[in-house]
């Protein structure tokens, strides 16, 4: 089965529908995506300002990140569990959404992002851990990473509009 | 002039027809608004996951909240000028609905609150509050802040 068979098959799935035509289900979701992008991007924002040296420079690195962290993903967790229902309720609108697609890239990559930074200079934090100013590719992560939030909320906001701006 | 006609004035106002026939310029200013969100997210949650326990508990908290308040300024710096903006395009179609005064409420009050009680707690030597004073006033911040947002989507469809 293609991929767009797939979708459509799961927007005709009797569950897709229910929540699709629900009155109050489709607006708790889409209230807890909005309420926990508080939490998720909000904690990741402060961690990216650690990083760039511009916040809570007295902090070790290693304490900002650790504490945060856990915080960070749980909201991750839950964006993308309520995401993938506000996408199950309406499969095939989303798919042909340009700004849904724009935002999927920017999601998988400020996960690598985050997956990279872990991976490289993360390791040798006890060598920076107490610098206001962290070295040159921790910044470059945080810098990268809040301009893939902003993307992320850019798209997010944008998905409402693509019938207003180009049909 | 009544506060309906009030709103109805200012919807009605040049500048705001102008901004209005922009197709682009509502949605831009409601994204900035909620990027404004996430930093005031980031800046509330530093200090009531201290209060609770959950944050950075070995720094002394005048460094936390200091930090926190700074952010939580310009986070508001960012959200109530876009937010007025919004609410200025379609400013009788908010007065009529409810949850926009709660969310405004709420919003007088956790200010109000954020820099009084919650900063006096916040800031208290370890032995000066217990626990659950320092619980029930995270509590209260993150239930009126919790309640400002969900106005805010709320209020956002047709």
């Amino acid at each position: 089965m293609s991929l767009p068979g797939l979708i459509e098959w799961l927007g005709s799935t009797p569950w897709s529908v229910a929540l699709h035509e629900s009155r109050y289900a489709f607006l708790v979701v889409l209230a807890v995506h909005v309420l926990t992008l508080a939490v998720f991007v909000g904690t990741a924002v402060m961690i990216d300002l650690r990083l760039l040296g511009i916040m809570m420079t007295r902090v070790p690195a290693s304490e900002v990140v650790s504490r945060l962290m856990p915080w960070t993903s749980a909201g991750l967790g839950v964006m993308i569990a309520s995401g993938a229902l506000l996408f199950y309720a309406a499969p095939l609108l989303r798919y042909e959404n340009i700004f849904f697609r724009l935002k999927m890239a920017a999601l998988v990559l400020a996960i690598a992002n985050a997956w990279f930074f872990h991976r490289s200079v993360y390791r040798r934090v006890a060598e920076w851990d107490l610098d206001a100013v962290p070295p040159r590719q921790a910044r470059l992560v945080g810098a990268v990473s809040l301009a893939l939030w902003a993307v992320i909320i850019t798209a997010g906001r944008m998905m409402a509009y693509q019938d207003y701006w180009f049909n | 002039m009544t506060l309906l006609e009030f709103c109805r004035w200012i919807q009605y106002s040049a500048p705001l027809v102008e901004l209005r026939s922009s197709p682009w310029a509502f949605p831009v200013i409601a994204t900035v608004h909620l990027m404004g969100l996430a930093v005031i997210g980031g800046a509330v949650l530093l200090v009531d996951l201290r209060l609770l326990g959950f944050g950075l508990q070995r720094q002394p908290a005048a460094l936390v909240v200091r930090d926190a308040e700074k952010w939580l300024l310009r986070g508001l710096a960012v959200t109530i000028p876009t937010g007025l903006l919004l609410f200025m395009c379609f400013a009788t179609k908010y007065y009529y609905l409810w949850f926009f005064w709660v969310k405004l409420a709420a919003l007088v009050l956790v200010v109000a609150f954020t820099f009084s009680i919650r900063r006096r707690v916040a800031m208290a030597d370890a032995g000066r509050t217990s626990p659950l004073e320092r619980r029930v006033v995270a509590l209260v911040s993150l239930s009126l802040w919790t309640t400002v947002a969900l106005g805010g989507r709320y209020i956002g469809f047709p």
